[in-house]
């Protein structure tokens, strides 16, 4: 708690704090939604913003507001999916790269400078087209978090590198620890709030992805996520209609909630850095 | 001779077993796709009204597997391909057969070539001189209005900053085309005037990739900057009396430009997925254009090739720049 009331000191935290719980309520409230996203023509078509339909209707016959609301739901939980799953493989492969070194750590570094170079993008496009219609949004989280890994196990290593030079390192070893009590019991501590940091980051680029596919179609239309709002608005055509609540309805929120997880990110990492932490400290 | 054993040597042997990695994994993948390119070859004739006896149709169906090199089992396939790949032979298109590959590949690289070789390298330098000043003059007003948009900027996604400046600057007010790389049914020939509606064309898609690319570079320059800005060599220069503007030169941007440059050759390297989205939004004729039409046709060939043709791309910049690296840092000469 002390941490969360030592960020909220920062301005831009605070602000990427408050975007982000906004967000979430309105996820919260697809849970009370009147209308079922899946079905259409469940109100008048292309409506302006009135009341009660607060942002207007698409022309498949469905309130934009209400639908935002799964739209947000679902593309946070993959993202989160994503962002747990490759946080999971990043911690196990630079954990181990970093405790074991050697040719453990050779093996390891190697397959993840190998997947920073592949065009992972153009694998992941070719894997979703290639299940498309059978895409479930679990299972395109957990495609996103197989592929986002790389960059962050090699921080997670460079920092467990950094650890096992300590003198805590030795204490336990010599008084009798096993590696992986230490592994766990000494260096997670120390990593959890990198793992977040880092977690933030691969969250929004989860959904950066998640729209990109569907803009190029590849994912499954048919759940409402950001990037299928999109789709479908700009496949219906509704900037040349006139229907810009349509079209804006799912760009500013995307924007909205990208730079709000930039900036958390950016004020987590920032109050990590020690030396910026000094400051603060000092400041207080 | 040294330098050779220790450090070149097993630079060489990951850089090809990375290639080996990455081209492996993209001969396996599309081979498990849905869509049969011989089949669907087949289905388009008789979509034709052409008719065929089930015999006619089987024996097609053999002549088009041996031409397209599905013959054999997979195991078959991956050896073939790697003998016909060290000959620079991606096989024919199955879309537009026979076209071969790498034709095709020819025609569209350079576009996508001039276009993201330009705007990577115009909007590093850009990025890395104004992060530089900003890092170093990190209270001046004008630091803080940058900061400001970059918040913005760098967050969003491609494709949405892309649809923005298309709907700006193409629909509301329009000065630029709505798409394309050249005037429509044209043959390019060089003149002047041609050049000048060539320019028109690259411009939107040039400017979308320049804007986020100045501020990934200008965000990442200055958070250098501000740290070897408080380096003990810094301050002992200011104190000897060495005026501002060599300090921030010779001292400060200089240092801070070596993660920058490894930085350069990873967004070189990435210039193919990039192209993708840029190509399909501002329907520029390029290597990603060729490539979304590949993935949408099941043109295994085509994919390939394109992949390839990146996954070189990426490993060889970063080899190169691994190895002109000593020529930046002195520290790291190999001995």
């Amino acid at each position: 708690m002390q941490v969360l009331k030592d960020l909220l000191r920062d301005t831009r935290f605070r602000f990427g704090f408050i975007v982000f719980l906004v967000l979430a309520g309105l996820s919260v409230l697809s849970f009370f939604s009147p209308y079922n996203p899946y079905l259409w023509n469940q109100v008048p078509r292309d409506l302006p913003p009135q009341w009660p339909h607060i942002l207007g209707t698409n022309s498949m016959g469905q309130d934009i507001f209400w639908k935002l609301t799964f739209a947000v739901r679902n593309s946070l939980i993959m993202s989160l999916i994503a962002g747990l799953v490759s946080r999971v493989i990043a911690m196990i492969v630079g954990m181990i790269a970093g405790y074991k070194g050697g040719t453990a750590d050779r093996i390891l570094m190697f397959l993840s400078d190998s997947f920073l170079v592949i065009p992972l993008f153009i694998i992941i496009v070719l894997i979703a087209t290639m299940v498309k219609a059978r895409l479930s949004l679990p299972m395109l989280g957990l495609l996103l978090g197989v592929f986002g890994w790389a960059w962050d196990a090699r921080v997670i290593r460079s920092q467990v590198l950094s650890l096992r030079e300590r003198d805590f390192t030795y204490t336990a070893l010599l008084s009798g620890s096993k590696a992986l009590a230490i592994v766990f019991k000494e260096y997670l501590p120390f990593l959890i709030p990198l793992i977040f940091a880092t977690l933030i980051g691969n969250m929004s680029w989860a959904i950066g992805m998640e729209i990109t596919l569907a803009i190029l179609g590849v994912s499954n239309l048919d759940i409402p996520t950001l990037g299928t709002m999109l789709q479908w608005s700009i496949n219906y055509q509704a900037l040349l209609l006139g229907y810009w609540w349509w079209v804006l309805t799912p760009v500013i929120t995307s924007i909205f909630l990208f730079i709000a997880l930039y900036l958390i990110s950016v004020s987590i990492s920032e109050y990590l850095d020690p030396r910026m932490r000094i400051q603060r400290i000092g400041q207080a | 001779m040294n330098f050779v054993r220790r450090y070149l040597l097993p630079r060489l042997v990951t850089y090809f077993l990375v290639i080996w990695v990455g081209i492996t994994m993209i001969f396996f993948i599309p081979r498990f796709l849905p869509t049969d390119p011989v089949q669907q070859f087949i289905n388009r004739l008789v979509a034709q009204g052409t008719y065929m006896d089930p015999k006619a149709i089987e024996e097609m169906t053999e002549t088009l597997k041996e031409l397209y090199g599905l013959k054999g089992s997979l195991w078959e396939q991956y050896i073939n391909f790697w003998k016909r790949f060290l000959k620079g032979d991606f096989g024919p298109s199955y879309y537009q057969f026979p076209t071969p590959v790498i034709k095709l590949i020819k025609q569209s690289l350079p576009w996508t070539a001039w276009l993201l070789l330009v705007t990577t390298v115009l909007s590093w330098i850009i990025g890395n001189i104004l992060g530089g000043l900003a890092g170093y003059f990190s209270n001046r007003r004008w630091v803080k209005i940058l900061d400001a948009i970059a918040m913005v900027i760098r967050p969003m996604p491609y494709y949405i900053l892309a649809l923005g400046l298309l709907i700006l600057l193409a629909y509301i007010i329009p000065i630029f085309p709505i798409g394309g790389g050249f005037a429509i049914g044209m043959q390019f020939t060089f003149s002047w005037e041609n050049l000048l509606i060539l320019l028109k064309h690259a411009f939107l898609p040039a400017l979308s990739l320049i804007l986020i690319g100045v501020f990934i570079w200008f965000q990442a320059m200055k958070l250098v900057v501000q740290s070897v800005k408080s380096e003990d060599y810094v301050k002992y220069a200011k104190m000897g009396g060495i005026e501002e503007k060599r300090i921030v030169r010779r001292y400060v941007i200089r240092n801070a430009m070596l993660p920058q440059i490894t930085g350069l050759a990873l967004s070189l390297g990435q210039i193919f997925g990039g192209a993708l989205i840029t190509e399909i939004v501002f329907s520029y004729p390029g290597i990603g254009t060729l490539l979304y039409n590949a993935i949408f046709t099941g043109d295994y060939n085509l994919l390939m090739g394109v992949s390839t043709l990146s996954i070189l791309l990426i490993t060889t910049s970063i080899l190169l720049i691994d190895l002109l690296y000593p020529l930046f840092d002195p520290r790291v000469r190999y001995r």
